[in-house]
């Protein structure tokens, strides 16, 4: 039941707040967001007090709902939650209510928050649905569910080159999601059966192993598109700078996080064998992702787009980390996910507050925050300095521990790719420092010597993340202790054996 | 010999023709537009009750002789009459306020013509009755094209579709005939059985040019690309509810033809048939697609859409290249997907002209895509029915009908072992949206000019309304078209 209510609730009031008058419609919208958030810490509890031993199933949802829907296409209407994605659903429907609470007060130029407030229900529907889908085929229609209301947002709220952006960003991650649909529909005529528990706990019997790597390579484009992973990224650095704070906040908090979910749940899960014969490609990509990311930030003058290149970098050390396949790795990218979906939501809302009071996002042209505006500088550079991993803050882990996983695979290969991974880590501590710099040091920019107080809005929208950042920091434990079981199941129980090695 | 026929079977096609000659008596006795169109209607609506019920009866089949039956009522047959019944009866709708400047008794008269070759069609078992009953679809269609007076574009559509139709029957019938003079039959299952049996056959090169040409006189009917280039033209110059028509009704009956002769006449010949089949759809997608990029008009866009979505519909088809993709089971995989994707387009493609219409005022053509800019504020519902529709063609949440369609599709082609297509059409989907997207975002643009608000006639309203929620509907509940596809006895 909850499991329906989490989607059924933003689905019916995305409907309900379009229909009602603009005021009003923004306050119900809020509070169906309230409502879902909640509903979705009830996920929590366990259905099935006794679940069965491991080993028996890879996949053990706490709560899990299977319905047919329709069957001439092996669809089912089959949803659960784990600990792998539980984490993750809570972070949507947190970022949704946060950029919900946000548009009460600030609606972009454009107008009609009441439309943009059920857009981002709709898109939680699509994220949210994806993250509890457990069939292949479900999970593809969530999947693209998100595709045009995400474009819709870029295209009417975002800044000037928001046409193209938005057409670039739908395109891409259109491309991605079609090669999604060949690769859901290859294992489901290989196997017959589109159930991702029964495909897990198989390891995907049924396909060759020439199907398998097809399979995996169809996925793993599909989800890297999405991540993004160099050098299918490019939609990224557009869409953030064009869309709007909220847009940027939910594209960059949640909606990666669907391709290295969908990595780790999908590709990794169903077709193991493929998985381990790319894993190489995929962890030189995820690292190439990392340097260049990272070089490509250092040479940035503009606010917004370093901070989509960061994502770059970031979900670099993500893919890395479930490109080693080991389970130090792919909890690493677990936490990482979240980690930088709090830490870059919580970047984005304070570039557009900067870029909201200055009117520009040109670092060259900003300066001198903390003269000014002495709070907002001290929590962008609390969001930097977590974002660039220092250790106690949410960053630190994923990025840590993606590098140590790369370490434990061992062989040349590996080695490298973990000494460049932390060479980049060590870049994403120079430009971070460099923004503070350019920022919040120095003399004060005449773009900023007035800047007005934080509003009620602002503070509230960004309490939870900053408090976040610092507990999931503190206490990683909280998102891997319920990811332990369902990761130790992922790399131990299928085919991927050679960790133990 | 005297034959009996079984005038229970025949009775939807006596319907339909009845509707057609009732619509003549009534507008030389009362001449009323609205009196026509009534009766055009309630015929319309008969004729889809009685296929429905003709349907669920046991099978009848009529005109038979030793070599087999020419007229078969099943459920394939009753499915089609349904849809074509459906089909006519929306487009009549939607041509009311193009009825006040067009004569009201031709242009019902011949649609319900038009109606009477489509649901004879579904029932037809051998060639000669499958060309005559596509001719009688397709004829009425070329005068209803050029009935637009004082339109040059109107004229020159007409004349195009008639004489490349007329040369695609030639070609058809050409192939027929050779068919006939190398096996000696002309019904489906003779056919079938005699290409099946004669292994000489198979050294013979006739044999193979009557295959191609059968099917490539049948592809200028879908249009498929290279024999498509008669439709932009025709689609532009027509009245937009006859545009409407022709991309769904004519389509339908193009890809009716085409599944009955290759799937059930030229079975044994399916390794010829479907590499031609698979060509033809990936040029037909990708062509109409990447044209479809660079218009400025509505319906020419429309028109290259549904050019592109014909490659989509024929794809299932394109299977049977390899080995992998004939076997039984693959095959009537790959037919209950055409049948099924044929029946969501026409839902969404409905559901697109309808809304062009609602939005151009009186009888006016499509006009430039840019005409449409700020309808979104002007008519919130309808450019809501437009987007709907047209993000259905592209294939995306929330046209879930559209999203099915490509996922029974590309299902279909795995399913047959033929990977490579399903990535082509993947592909073309993304090139797709591209224009859809881009029509889609227009009417949400700034409006140019003052506002002027397009009062929408009921009917036309009452027919969006139809298409948008029948597309509502199978978009949630899709297995409802993909029962009915499965209830196709072809490939079986």
């Amino acid at each position: 039941m909850i499991l329906v209510a989490v989607l059924a609730i933003p689905a019916v009031f995305a409907v309900v707040v379009a229909l009602l008058g603009d005021r009003i419609g923004r306050i119900v919208g809020t509070a169906a967001a309230t409502l879902t958030f909640l509903t979705s810490l009830l996920l929590a509890v366990r259905d099935d007090p006794d679940p069965l031993p491991v080993g028996g199933r890879a996949i053990q949802p706490w709560q899990e709902l299977n319905v047919p829907w329709v069957p001439g296409l092996d669809l089912r209407f089959h949803l659960g939650v784990d600990g792998i994605s539980y984490p993750l659903v809570v972070l949507t429907t947190l970022l949704t209510l946060l950029c919900c609470v946000y548009t009460l007060w600030m609606v972009p130029d454009a107008g009609r928050g009441r439309l943009l407030t059920a857009l981002l229900l709709v898109i939680e529907v699509g994220i949210v649905g994806t993250f509890l889908a457990l069939d292949l085929v479900l999970f593809f229609v969530f999947f693209e569910v998100v595709l045009l209301p995400m474009y819709a947002v870029i295209a009417v709220w975002g800044g000037e080159g928001r046409r193209h952006a938005a057409r670039k960003f739908v395109l891409y991650t259109l491309f991605g999601s079609v090669l999604l649909l060949v690769g859901v529909f290859t294992i489901v005529a290989a196997t017959g059966t589109a159930d991702i528990i029964r495909l897990t706990a198989t390891s995907g019997a049924g396909m060759s192993r020439t199907t398998q790597l097809v399979a995996f390579v169809l996925l793993a484009v599909a989800f890297a598109v999405k991540s993004p992973l160099w050098p299918l990224h490019t939609w990224l650095p557009d869409a953030h700078t064009e869309a709007p704070t909220v847009g940027s906040v939910i594209l960059a908090g949640v909606l990666l996080k669907m391709g290295t979910y969908g990595l780790i749940r999908v590709a990794v899960g169903v077709t193991p064998d493929g998985a381990a014969r790319v894993a190489p490609v995929l962890g030189v990509l995820a690292v190439a992702a990392i340097l260049v990311g990272s070089l490509v930030c250092l040479a940035q003058t503009a606010l917004k787009r370093l901070i989509a290149y960061s994502s770059v970098g970031h979900m670099g050390f993500v893919l890395l980390g479930i490109a080693t396949l080991s389970a130090v790795g792919i909890q690493a990218a677990l936490i990482g996910n979240i980690a930088h979906g709090l830490i870059t939501g919580l970047l984005f809302f304070l570039a557009g507050a900067i870029k909201d009071r200055a009117h520009t996002g040109d670092l060259t042209r900003l300066g001198g925050l903390r003269e000014t505006a002495p709070t907002l500088a001290g929590i962008l550079g609390f969001a930097a300095i977590a974002s660039l991993g220092l250790p106690g803050l949410a960053g630190f882990w994923g990025e840590a521990f993606a590098v140590v996983a790369s370490f434990q695979r061992g062989g040349p290969l590996w080695t490298v790719l973990a000494v460049a991974a932390a060479i980049g880590g060590a870049v994403t501590a120079a430009y971070f420092l460099r923004l503070l710099r350019k920022v919040t040091h120095g003399p004060a920019a005449p773009s900023v010597a007035s800047m007005p107080r934080l509003s009620p809005a602002e503070f509230v929208s960004w309490a939870p993340l900053i408090v976040l950042t610092l507990v999931v920091g503190l206490l990683p434990a909280l998102v891997l202790g319920m990811a332990f079981d369902p990761v130790w199941s992922l790399t131990y129980d299928g085919s991927l054996v050679w960790f133990s090695r | 010999m005297v034959q009996s026929v079984d005038h229970a079977a025949l009775l939807p096609t006596y319907l339909a023709a009845g509707t057609a000659l009732l619509v003549l008596l009534v507008d030389l006795a009362i001449a009323r537009r609205a009196a026509v169109l009534t009766v055009a209607v309630l015929g319309a609506a008969a004729t889809g009750v009685a296929a429905v019920v003709i349907g669920r009866g046991v099978d009848r089949s009529t005109f038979c002789t030793a070599a087999g039956c020419s007229y078969v009522a099943d459920d394939t047959g009753a499915l089609l009459a349904v849809l074509f019944a459906g089909l006519t009866l929306v487009v009549l709708l939607l041509s009311v306020p193009a009825l006040r400047s067009l004569p009201a008794g031709e242009y019902c008269f011949l649609l319900a013509c038009a109606m009477t070759g489509g649901v004879a069609l579904g029932f037809s078992r051998d060639l000669i009755t499958l060309i005559v009953s596509l001719e009688t679809l397709t004829l009425p269609l070329y005068i209803l094209v050029g009935l637009r007076r004082r339109s040059i574009g109107s004229a020159e559509g007409a004349v195009t579709f008639f004489v490349i139709s007329v040369v695609a029957t030639a070609v058809t019938l050409l192939g027929a005939a050779f068919l006939y003079a190398l096996t000696g039959s002309v019904h489906f299952g003779g056919l079938r059985a005699a290409l099946a049996d004669n292994a000489a056959l198979r050294d013979i090169p006739l044999t193979a040019a009557a295959v191609v040409l059968v099917l490539v006189g049948l592809a200028f009917k879908v249009a498929a690309v290279p024999f498509h280039a008669w439709a932009p033209a025709a689609y532009d110059g027509a009245p937009v509810p006859v545009a409407a028509y022709l991309s769904t009704a004519s389509k339908l009956g193009g890809v009716v033809a085409i599944l009955y002769v290759a799937v059930d006449a030229l079975r044994p010949w399916l390794d010829v048939a479907g590499p031609a089949l698979a060509a033809l759809a990936v040029l037909t997608m990708t062509v109409g697609n990447l044209v479809a990029l660079r218009q400025r008009r509505m319906v020419r866009l429309l028109a290259w859409s549904s050019v592109a979505q014909a490659g989509y519909i024929l794809a299932p088809l394109g299977a049977f290249a390899l080995a992998g993709g004939r076997t039984d089971e693959a095959l009537s995989l790959a037919v209950a997907a055409t049948i099924a994707y044929t029946v969501f387009y026409v839902v969404m493609e409905l559901g697109a002209f309808g809304a062009v219409i609602a939005l151009r005022p009186g009888d006016a053509d499509g006009g430039e895509i840019a005409d449409y800019r700020g309808t979104a504020r002007t008519h919130p519902w309808v450019a809501g029915a437009f987007v709907l529709a047209l993000v259905g063609l592209a294939g995306l949440p929330p046209g879930l009908a559209g999203l099915f369609a490509k996922v029974v599709v590309v299902r279909s082609l795995l399913g047959g072992q033929a990977g490579w297509l399903a990535i082509v059409v993947a592909l073309n989907a993304v090139v797709g949206l591209a224009y859809y997207v881009r029509v889609a975002a227009t009417l949400f643009g700034p409006t140019t000019e003052t506002e002027k608000r397009v009062r929408v006639p009921w009917a036309v309203a009452a027919a969006l309304g139809a298409a948008t929620a029948v597309a509502l509907v199978v978009g949630f509940a899709p297995q409802l078209v993909l029962d009915a596809a499965a209830l196709s006895q072809l490939g079986r």
